[in-house]
């Protein structure tokens, strides 16, 4: 009879081997990101010869055509990028029209923004029990130093603009919406219709209607409806439209990491006897909310975008800025991309922080494979 | 139908009293006409075809599931819609849920303690020995840092076990508590399961696990179409079942 080969039994195990050379390193690298197919080489060479043809011949319209010096846009000769008008507009691109020797007051409170923040995003950090209430009392100390009273000259918030601007309404609205949108997405969830239908129709409401359409709502028709007694400071005004709006979108993106929650974890949490509140903190936040960082944060960079709408109203913030200096008579013609290259550069510089930070603190929150 | 009796023995000091429960999901009758006297100490086990409503019955006890007929009373306290009853008795029962239900954020350690510190109110370093105590009971106090995600099925199950504990209850549902295990890790829970059993726990366990069910319950119960068909000790429940019924289940799953 004849023996199969199944049939014989291992008599020791097998050592481990290292993986084959043209899987690792360099080459093995290249190969599986690079060159594993056809196609991902022929896109691979097709996307080299795009950055051949686009990128020399912008850094040579940026950088080594550039003129840097001169008083006026006629100082700047036509073919390469012109940025002569830094050394005098820098200032007004960040600071607005915000009196120039209170600039030091915004200079302290982005100087404080750095630990505020930190203490709030990061754990193990030095001195962290002060540090949070630090972060706490930041928007009050904020508040004082830009606005200024006890003691300080008064600036009038018309006069806040530039970036400064922008990070302000920004940060207000990412600071602000996030909780509003914690508790919008639980009314939606609710058991009592009131809140229920309270939540679905501020949601609805809000989603349906363009920002510019609230923003002009807030600034154009509402004294008109107010007593004329009551006044309400502009840049208020759009830091609520701003917040609300983003708060909507915000409800919607819990919601969905609320609905990716077992059923199971809300009944071991009843089944222990805990309440609804203390349920929501302790197990199904913290859960819903990791599950929901990537669209968090995709709201929170669109609400910081969103914060140019507010030239339409009449507020110079960067892109206002932007086109002042493109309609001035002195650099007619001379800066119009340059400027906005400027805006857009600060503006990726803050996004892709947050889109950064958002990637840490998922794989921090990982606790399947630590 | 066979009028299943009381329980065996009588119920002298009963910790559990259920009468005429009726529950329906929407138009569906689930639970018809359940009366259950379990005493203190005593251990049932209910088996049943699914769909038989043995799931929901544990789970009306803990308010899990709402009934709409009857009267179920925990600890002399009858679940009614006062919030504070049913705090009450929740604080009183633990449960272990066929899929272990874990909180998949927190560590061992602290899925152990968060219902002490919160609804016990005991400071983070008692609930953290009481915590230690019983991970060591269900034998796994060295993953006590680790988060449910790095453990076994059998070792989390365990964890859930650890933590109902934790809360010092009188009466333990045990809800399938084997069903989603692999076969080798099994015998591990069923162990932990006896020697709960062995220390005096109330213990309400819906199994198939046929052989823990002779091995420590003093009563089995057999459900279907939502009523309690029979009921008998082991002994007699698995060497002479009386209904049609019964012993169709007891053939197809022995």
């Amino acid at each position: 009879m004849k023996t199969h080969a199944f049939h014989r039994s291992r008599a020791e195990m097998l050592p481990e081997r290292p993986a084959p050379i043209t899987t690792t390193g360099v080459i093995g690298w290249l190969r599986t990101n690079l060159f594993s197919s056809y196609l991902s080489a022929a896109l691979t060479l097709g996307s080299i010869a795009v950055l051949a043809l686009i990128v020399p011949g912008l850094i040579e319209w940026a950088f080594i055509d550039a003129t840097l010096t001169g008083e006026i846009g006629k100082d700047c000769p036509s073919e390469g990028a012109c940025w002569a008008w830094l050394d005098q507009r820098i200032t007004q691109f960040f600071y607005g029209f915000y009196p120039a020797d209170a600039y030091w007051r915004v200079n302290i409170c982005i100087a404080l923004l750095v630990p505020a923040l930190a203490y709030m995003l990061f754990d193990k950090l030095p001195y962290s029990r002060y540090g949070r209430w630090f972060s706490l009392a930041y928007p009050v100390i904020a508040a004082i130093l830009l606005v200024g009273g006890l003691g300080l000259e008064v600036v009038r918030t018309d006069q806040f603009g530039g970036f400064m601007l922008n990070l302000i309404a920004g940060l207000v609205g990412i600071v602000l919406s996030l909780p509003i949108g914690i508790l919008l997405a639980l009314g939606r969830r609710s058991r009592m219709p009131i809140v229920r239908m309270f939540s679905v129709g501020f949601i609805e409401f809000i989603r349906g209607v363009p920002l510019i359409t609230l923003l002009f709502v807030a600034i154009i028709l509402l004294p008109l409806f107010l007593p004329p007694q009551v006044t309400l400071d502009q840049l208020i005004r759009v830091m609520i439209i701003i917040t609300v709006f983003a708060s909507a979108y915000m409800a919607e993106v819990i919601r969905g990491g609320l609905q990716a929650i077992p059923q199971g974890q809300y009944e071991a949490g009843q089944a222990m006897g805990l309440g609804y509140w203390q349920s929501m903190r302790l197990i199904i936040l913290p859960q819903a909310l990791k599950i929901s960082i990537p669209g968090i944060v995709n709201t929170f960079i669109g609400l910081f975008k969103d914060t140019t709408l507010v030239i339409i109203i009449g507020l110079f913030d960067i892109l206002g800025q932007a086109r002042l200096l493109q309609t001035n008579p002195d650099w007619l013609g001379k800066v119009d991309y340059e400027t906005f290259l400027l805006a857009a550069l600060f503006f990726f510089v803050i996004c892709f922080s947050m889109s950064r930070y958002s990637l840490n603190l998922e794989k921090r929150l990982d606790t399947t494979r630590r | 139908m066979a009028e299943a009796d009381a329980a065996p023995g009588g119920a002298e000091d009963p910790i559990i009293e259920i009468t005429g429960l009726n529950k329906w999901f929407g138009q569906f009758h689930v639970l018809r006409d359940i009366d259950l006297m379990v005493e203190r100490r005593e251990r049932i086990v209910i088996c049943g075809p699914s769909g038989s409503g043995k799931s929901t019955l544990i789970r009306c006890i803990n308010r899990l599931e709402e009934h709409q007929e009857g009267k179920v009373v925990v600890d002399g306290v009858e679940l009614t819609h006062n919030l504070k009853n049913i705090d009450a008795i929740r604080r009183e029962v633990g449960m272990v849920f066929q899929q272990f239900n874990l909180f998949p954020h927190l560590t061992v350690l602290e899925n152990c303690t968060l219902a002490p510190i919160w609804v016990r109110k005991m400071p983070k370093d008692e609930a953290q020995q009481i915590a230690m105590k019983y991970l060591e009971r269900v034998k796994i106090p060295e993953q006590a840092l680790k988060y449910p995600g790095q453990l076994s099925g059998g070792q989390q199950q365990r964890v859930a076990i650890a933590r109902s504990l934790c809360m010092q209850p009188n009466i333990m549902l045990f809800d399938e508590p084997t069903s989603a295990l692999d076969p080798e890790m099994i015998k591990e829970v069923l162990e932990v399961m006896v020697d709960l059993a062995e220390s005096g726990m109330t213990m309400l366990v819906v199994t198939h696990e046929m052989g823990f069910a002779s091995q420590v319950a003093n009563r089995v119960i057999f459900m279907d179409e939502g009523q309690i068909v029979e009921q008998n000790t082991p002994e007699e429940f698995f060497n002479n079942p009386q209904s049609d019924r019964t012993k169709l289940f007891l053939s197809q799953i022995l």
